[in-house]
């Protein structure tokens, strides 16, 4: 791939994000035309800015690798990460908003009036916030390193660089055309290229990707191994092999290896003849490659059920406990814009995650090696160069490459702002916009560090952990503390503490590759199918069992979150005009 | 395999050895400083000593009993003040029901408890009963019933419960209820206060100067012959303007609501001053939602135009601008007029001078965003005599207590 063009690609979107974060305010409000500088935030702008953010580098890079992986049945990736949005457009959006809330934690007080529950709140929300964080940054770590082939942490300090720069400059002012931008930036970065490579694959004779078998070398194919690799075979399989394979140097012999499993290391050529059907591949290393291959089943086919509910809980009950979609529901000026944002969020969410499954189909046939090197997050950056080559494909490629960092700049930095604004307000001691900064540096120090230290999990497994912890902590509390009278503080705390504090521990336990294999591990790298009923039983019991601590204000509160804003002034307004009216006649 | 072991072996000898030297060094300080402190420190005589022991339990007792007496803080202070007695079992009651029940014996002595508390509701004095329990093992053989009393009277009973009678539990226990009243009436102190500081609130919402009225329709007048149209328009932004500003109900409202009022303003103030006042907006739309003390803008913008325009023939230059960040939201009001020296407005917002034509409505705001988001939160003003006046605004995105209510009603013209 040209590095020059895919360089230039990502620093134009770079310098283009920022211009636009800076320059976006005054261009478009400074005016001495106050009906134009009032204008609130329309439901379709926030829903592109909302989708902006959303779309992070799981669903740009993560989603069409999986598929190229494991074929269709990751389709329920995609299909989580939008159906999210019913169940949040169901029973969150508007009440949340009613609420006056800005974060989570804010929410937690108002409803139960209780500081213990905030900051308990604000433990998960930095806790989300981080494990979300994480792999974006390596994400932007494996696009750089397969860009230009720097090391793999390069891209996630020139992420933590561009946005805490940006904000300490002051920039980002205007955060909603940003985020609004890089949607539309994201989908045409994968529209377009996805017509040109459709009418290659079309023109090819339209070859159909197999899923059911494995993948197939389309033609002459040579791999060179980053990593030990174990090749599990179930037929004999011939290769020339330039390294060592089973403990035994080759130089560009050929090697029939027989059926069962064979270990080849790092560095190792492996070239492959045309027709050749692809080895199944697991790392020596550990957790890094099994779960590559075999994302849903945790290396053993019976789970794969258990693994499907559990991913499909966690994405749908996720969403709605994400930090940076949570805050965004504050720029809508009532519940109602809310109401109608979130639907376009789902139609914008649900239009782009059409393209990612046919990058990975269009991997599988055209570049099936990813499967064997652990790249597989890369189909959607190389596909380009392998289907249409010359200038045309290294342009695409360029495309590609500045959509994906638009991916890991928007989510990062809105990530980064949801955190940095919940430590300035509840942890760091001194308030004003020096101690927000200081915030931002902690909100993105950490979990860089984080990505430099921790193992590699495929980019859309770990944001699967963390709407996992999303799901078990935020969803017991949103879902109750808006439709159920009967929740107390206390209650809130041990649902929060019980659901979430398991989610987290076992999703912890997982990253750490602490996790005994088979079942125990299956158990907890899904975490949501049984911590999320735990989240909400403890709430709802120990709540029944504290009934007489419900706060005070709870009726009020409720009234509230689910009366529209007018309503509740048309009733305070009402006896006033009467007898204003009355007097005058 | 070999040459590893002895190499850890020796790693882990000497770190074994730090580890033991730092425990005994820590555990030779301990030591050290038990003895410095036996030895240094006079804890007093038994009784001194068991004096403190009383006014600690005391004084742990007193903040929930600060909430007044509710069931809760009754709960939570029956358990101290019944270590504090050292009786069987205590019981806090209003008037008409038992609040919290601390100790045994709550099964069958509760309800008449309540009707002993009757009797000595009556009299208003504490007494001494016996409780003519008929089961064997209970303990609570006699009743102490002591009144808790308010400003309006008595509010409840306080009853401790012993084995047998005894002169000392009635005094401790009439001398403890006595303690308790004072708490409660402390409590209806704080209640007062804060009863106090919102009427302050509502007193101190913004009123419209009389003078802006007079100037605004002699300037509608100006217009109605030359420019009917424009006096139509103007006389509706009057209309909306003082629908605005004199409505009840609610102390807060929008960013996106203020400015607007704020437009109005100075679409009004715009047909006095003419092409002399000129005015540019910077707004986060991200911050138009944020709840914020009722009028608490709108007087800043007077006072920049009264600045600007007023004392000066110059052009003036108003910028109001809003930002995000983060948890808050930044509004700045800024003016290039005759500004104001640094002391005089300290004496203003202290309130020594009251504010003639140097601006009434600032001491306002100040006090009521205080009093609002807390000190920290209080308007950064920037000024110098004939340097203009910069105004710097901090509002939190939410604060407990804050809700807008919006006055839902859309301006009549487009």
């Amino acid at each position: 791939m040209n590095q020059t063009y895919a360089l230039t690609a990502v620093a134009v979107v770079v310098v283009v994000t920022v211009l636009v974060g800076a320059l976006g305010l005054r261009i478009s409000r400074t005016t001495s035309d106050f009906y134009v500088a009032s204008r609130t935030v329309g439901p379709r702008l926030n829903a592109a800015a909302i989708s902006g953010e959303y779309l992070s580098a799981a669903s740009f890079l993560g989603v069409a690798g999986l598929v190229l992986l494991q074929g269709p049945a990751m389709l329920w990736y995609p299909v989580g990460y939008t159906a999210g949005y019913v169940v949040l457009l169901a029973l969150v959006a508007a009440p949340l908003r009613r609420s006056g809330a800005y974060t989570l934690p804010d929410f937690a007080e108002a409803r139960l009036e209780s500081q213990a529950v905030r900051r308990i709140a604000v433990l998960f929300v930095v806790g989300v916030g981080w494990l979300y964080l994480l792999p974006q940054l390596q994400g932007a770590g494996l696009t750089l390193e397969i860009l230009t082939g720097a090391p793999h942490w390069v891209g996630g300090l020139v992420v933590a660089f561009v946005v805490s720069a940006a904000v300490a400059a002051g920039g980002m002012r205007s955060i909603t055309f940003v985020q609004a931008f890089q949607y539309w930036l994201k989908l045409t970065a994968l529209l377009v290229p996805a017509f040109f490579l459709l009418a290659a694959w079309a023109g090819d004779g339209a070859p159909r990707a197999t899923f059911d078998a494995p993948a197939v070398f389309r033609e002459h194919t040579s791999v060179t191994l980053a990593e030990d690799v174990r090749l599990s075979l179930d037929e004999p399989l011939t290769v020339t092999v330039t390294g060592q394979v089973d403990g035994r140097g080759y130089v560009a012999a050929p090697l029939t290896l027989a059926p069962g499993a064979h270990s080849v290391r790092a560095h190792a050529r492996l070239e492959f003849a045309p027709d050749t059907p692809v080895p199944d591949t697991r790392a020596e290393s550990g957790l890094g490659v099994s779960s590559w291959s075999e994302p849903l089943s945790g290396g053993r086919p019976e789970h794969r059920l258990y693994a499907t509910y559990g991913l499909i809980l966690a994405t749908f009950l996720g969403t709605m406990g994400l930090p940076h979609v949570a805050v965004r529901f504050y720029t809508s000026p009532n519940g109602r814009a809310a109401r109608r944002t979130t639907l376009v969020v789902l139609g914008l969410v649900g239009a782009f995650y059409l393209l990612p499954p046919v990058y990975g189909a269009l991997g599988r046939i055209y570049a099936p090696e990813l499967a064997l090197t652990g790249d597989a997050d890369a189909a959607v950056l190389v596909l380009p160069e392998r289907m249409l080559g010359g200038l045309l494909g290294e342009l695409l490629g360029a495309l590609l490459a500045g959509g994906a960092f638009a991916a890991f700049l928007s989510t990062a930095s809105g990530l980064t702002m949801a955190v940095a604004g919940v430590l300035h307000q509840d942890v760091l001691p001194a308030r004003g916009v020096r101690s927000f900064r200081s915030a931002v540096l902690v909100a993105i120090l950490v979990p860089l560090g984080g990505s430099v230290a921790a193992t590699d999990v495929p980019v859309a497994d770990a944001v699967g952990l963390a709407f996992a912890v999303s799901a078990s902590s935020f969803c017991p509390l949103l879902v109750l503390g808006i439709w159920w009278r009967g929740l107390t503080p206390q209650g809130a705390v041990a649902g929060l503490v019980t659901g979430g504090g398991a989610a987290l521990s076992a999703v912890l336990a997982t990253r750490t590759g602490l996790a005994p294999a088979g079942w125990t591990h299956t158990l907890l790298a899904w975490p949501a199918v049984w911590s999320v009923p735990l989240g909400f039983l403890t709430m709802v019991a120990v709540s029944l069992a504290t009934r007489s601590r419900i706060p005070a204000g709870t009726a009020a509160t409720l009234a509230r979150l689910h009366l529209p804003e007018n309503v509740a002034v048309d009733r305070a307004w009402a006896s006033p005009r009467r007898s204003e009216g009355e007097g005058t006649r | 395999m070999t040459a590893v072991c002895p190499a850890l072996l020796a790693v882990l000898a000497v770190a074994g050895a730090v580890l033991l030297l730092g425990a005994g060094w820590a555990a030779g300080r301990w030591q050290a400083r038990r003895g410095e402190r036996a030895a240094g420190l006079d804890l007093g005589t038994p009784v001194e000593r068991a004096t403190f022991h009383t006014l600690h339990t005391a004084s742990l007792a007193a903040p929930p009993l600060r909430a007044g007496l509710t069931e809760d803080a009754a709960r939570k202070a029956a358990r101290r003040l019944r270590s504090l007695l050292g009786t069987e079992a205590l019981c806090l009651t209003d008037r008409e029901s038992v609040l919290a029940w601390d100790g045994p014996g709550a099964d069958h002595h509760e309800r008449r408890a309540m009707a002993r508390v009757a009797v000595m509701l009556e009299s208003g004095r504490s007494q001494s009963v016996r409780t003519e329990c008929q089961r064997p093992d209970c303990p609570l053989k006699w009743a102490v019933v002591a009144p808790l009393t308010g400003e309006d009277g008595m509010l409840g009973a306080l009853v401790a419960y012993g084995s047998r009678e005894s002169a000392v539990l009635v005094r401790a226990a009439t001398e403890v209820a006595r303690w308790v009243s004072v708490q409660l009436e402390l409590s209806e102190l704080d209640r007062s206060r804060t009863r106090l500081m919102e009427a302050e609130i509502k007193a101190l919402r913004a009123q419209i100067s009389p003078h802006f009225i007079f100037n605004s329709l002699a300037a509608i007048a100006s217009f109605v012959r030359t420019d009917p149209e424009h006096a139509r328009e103007l006389l509706l932004e009057f209309a909306d303007f003082t629908r605005y500003s004199f409505r009840r109900h609610g102390d807060f409202t929008t960013l996106a609501e203020e400015l607007r009022s704020i437009q109005q303003y100075l679409a009004l103030a715009g047909a006095r001053f003419g092409d002399r006042l000129k005015v540019t907006l910077q707004v986060a739309p991200e911050v138009l939602p944020v709840a914020l003390p009722f009028l608490c803008l709108q007087p800043l913008v007077e006072n920049a135009v009264k600045h600007g325009l007023e004392d000066s023939t110059e052009e003036c230059r108003i910028t109001i601008t809003a930002q995000d960040a983060g948890a808050e939201a930044v509004i700045t009001v800024e003016d290039n007029g005759v500004g104001m020296d640094p002391a005089l407005l300290r004496r203003i917002l202290a309130g020594e001078r009251g504010g003639s034509s140097s601006g009434i409505g600032l001491p306002n705001v100040d006090e009521r965003i205080r009093q609002v988001y807390g000190d920290e939160y209080g308007p950064v003003i920037e000024t110098g005599v004939g340097a203009g006046m910069k105004i710097t605004i901090r509002i939190p995105k939410y604060r407990a207590g804050v809700h807008s209510s919006p006055s839902g009603h859309q301006p009549p013209h487009p």
